[in-house]
């Protein structure tokens, strides 16, 4: 394993939220790459292969985060992805609009809740990340 | 004071009481409640244990933990979803999996709790459960009631009161840990950005009032005859600093008669609503024209802006509660997303008409037509 700093990318709506959650991660001693929308994910994935990625559920769409998960695990199958959102039963969204058939293409391997503790973060991190 | 009857489902002994002991001295009130809720503790080791008090006795609150010996904490949920009962379940578990969290999110379950918790932690946890569940009661009370509260609405206003709130108090906490150094000016930034989230919010509280004014039905409309040039003029004075700061000229043109009978607070909202987005969603050095015309049997007007426009796609969703568009062209700009909806909701009571025409980088046309009564 090479000693170089993991890259991470996080997408995310909220430019707030963004700012924070680059900030944390930095601090955890990995690398950052930000986006802002989905569409800007999918550019950055074009180019470049990060480590590790997080998504926000909704940011153009409501299911943005699941769609940039299904197109981003097509290019690099490797690439583990959190999932992040604020509870279900708090924005109203709900796991039910996605059918069985759906279900098969949601290809995060963790879904975390917004406003999780630095220390929690990390442990996920370096579980995915096999570190 | 009220009483919660919770219920704890774990086959750890230590967890059980545990949460015993956090939450029997805990009590938990808001503003908008009439009394505070405390909480009683009820404990089970199994899933069959759980059942049978369920079956037997009052619970508001699981706290359900997924591997039991037995049956398991999703097959409990299941069950309780059958028997239709009215609690709210909390999953206790350790990082779910995407795949329980789905199962579980399907079968009602209301939140998750990661384990280990801090005591903290649980507390903030049942306190929003607490919430949840005064509010779907309550909720469903005035529906029985016949008062029309949509609680999706609610979880979208929860939603959207929430962001900023997670966003200051981000800000909050890298200032106390003085993450970026120790002068004041290192926190520029970050105190600007809070100070923004702030006023969306406060717009936001300023919007629902208006839309309380609707929905409630209650309040008097004062109908008299308004000169809806006036109130033209008033709100193209309240965006004027703004205006100016973009360089956006605004012009408003009257054609014949601009009287109608109609409450001026409401036709001011209406005026308010579509010219700000006007020189929100507007270019630098851009143009506002508002015309105001006389058709004898009603009354149009028209508010055009030379801004980003959208597509029609867009155009489509924007008249819809807590729709924003969002792209690279919008992102500094704030809103509550409620603004084009409360104008709407206030047209239709005149038996009015709005509608949109718009392009994308030319401009945006809003029309509206008030028959006169």
């Amino acid at each position: 394993m090479s000693n170089e700093k993991k890259l991470i990318l996080i997408a995310d709506d909220d430019a707030d939220y963004l700012f924070q959650m680059e900030a944390m991660v930095k601090n955890l001693g990995f690398r950052v790459k930000t986006a802002e929308s989905q569409a800007e994910a999918e550019k950055v994935l074009e180019t470049v292969k990060p480590d590790l990625a997080i998504f926000d559920l909704m940011m153009e769409q409501e299911d943005s985060g699941f769609i940039l998960s299904y197109k981003a695990k097509r290019k690099y199958p490797d690439m583990p992805i959190i999932l992040a959102s604020a509870v279900t039963a708090e924005t109203g969204y709900n796991f039910d609009l996605y059918n069985e058939n759906d279900r098969d293409w949601i290809k995060a391997d963790l879904y975390l809740e917004k406003g999780i503790r630095p220390d929690q973060l990390h442990r996920e991190i370096n579980k995915l990340l096999k570190l | 004071m009220a009483t919660l009857h919770v219920l704890v489902v774990d086959d750890e002994p230590g967890i059980r009481s545990g949460v015993t002991r956090i939450l029997s001295n805990y009590t938990v009130g808001y503003p908008f409640m009439d009394e505070d809720f405390d909480f009683h503790l009820i404990e089970a080791g199994t899933g069959e244990d759980a059942i049978e008090v369920l079956n037997n006795q009052p619970v508001d609150v699981v706290l359900l933990d997924n591997k039991l010996p037995g049956m398991d904490g999703i097959e409990v949920l299941d069950y309780i979803k059958q028997q239709n009962f009215d609690v709210a379940v909390m999953m206790i578990t350790s990082y779910a999996s995407l795949d329980l969290a789905i199962k579980a999110t399907r079968n009602g379950a209301y939140n998750f709790m990661p384990k280990p918790f801090t005591p903290q932690e649980l507390r903030a946890s049942i306190e929003n459960v607490a919430k949840h569940l005064f509010l779907k009661r309550m909720t469903r009370k005035m529906q029985e009631e016949g008062k029309q509260i949509r609680f999706q609405f609610l979880s979208v206003l929860s939603h959207e009161l929430k962001s900023p709130i997670n966003a200051v108090e981000g800000y909050l906490k890298m200032m106390q840990e003085k993450q970026f150094g120790e002068k004041v000016e290192d926190y520029d930034r970050m105190i600007d950005r809070s100070l923004t989230r702030l006023k969306g919010m406060r717009n936001l509280i300023m919007d629902l009032l208006d839309l309380t004014k609707i929905e409630s039905g209650k309040k008097e409309r004062k109908m008299r005859d308004v000169n809806l040039a006036e109130i033209a003029k008033m709100a193209m004075d309240t965006m004027e600093p703004y205006a100016i700061q973009r360089s956006v000229k605004m012009r408003l043109n009257v054609e014949g008669d601009p009287q109608l009978l109609a409450d001026a607070d409401e036709m001011e909202i209406v005026f308010n609503n579509l010219i700000s987005n006007a020189v929100k969603y507007n270019k630098e050095g851009g143009k506002v024209q508002v015309i105001i015309s006389d058709r004898g049997k009603d009354l149009e007007i028209k508010v055009s802006d030379t801004g980003i426009g959208m597509s029609e796609e867009d155009s489509d969703k924007i008249f819809q509660d807590f729709v924003r568009i969002k792209n690279s062209k919008t992102k500094e700009i704030t809103g509550s997303g409620l603004g084009l909806s409360i104008t709407r909701k206030m047209i239709e009571q005149y038996n009015g008409t709005i509608e949109v025409e718009s392009k994308p980088d030319e401009g945006t046309t809003f029309t509206v037509s008030l028959p006169r009564l």
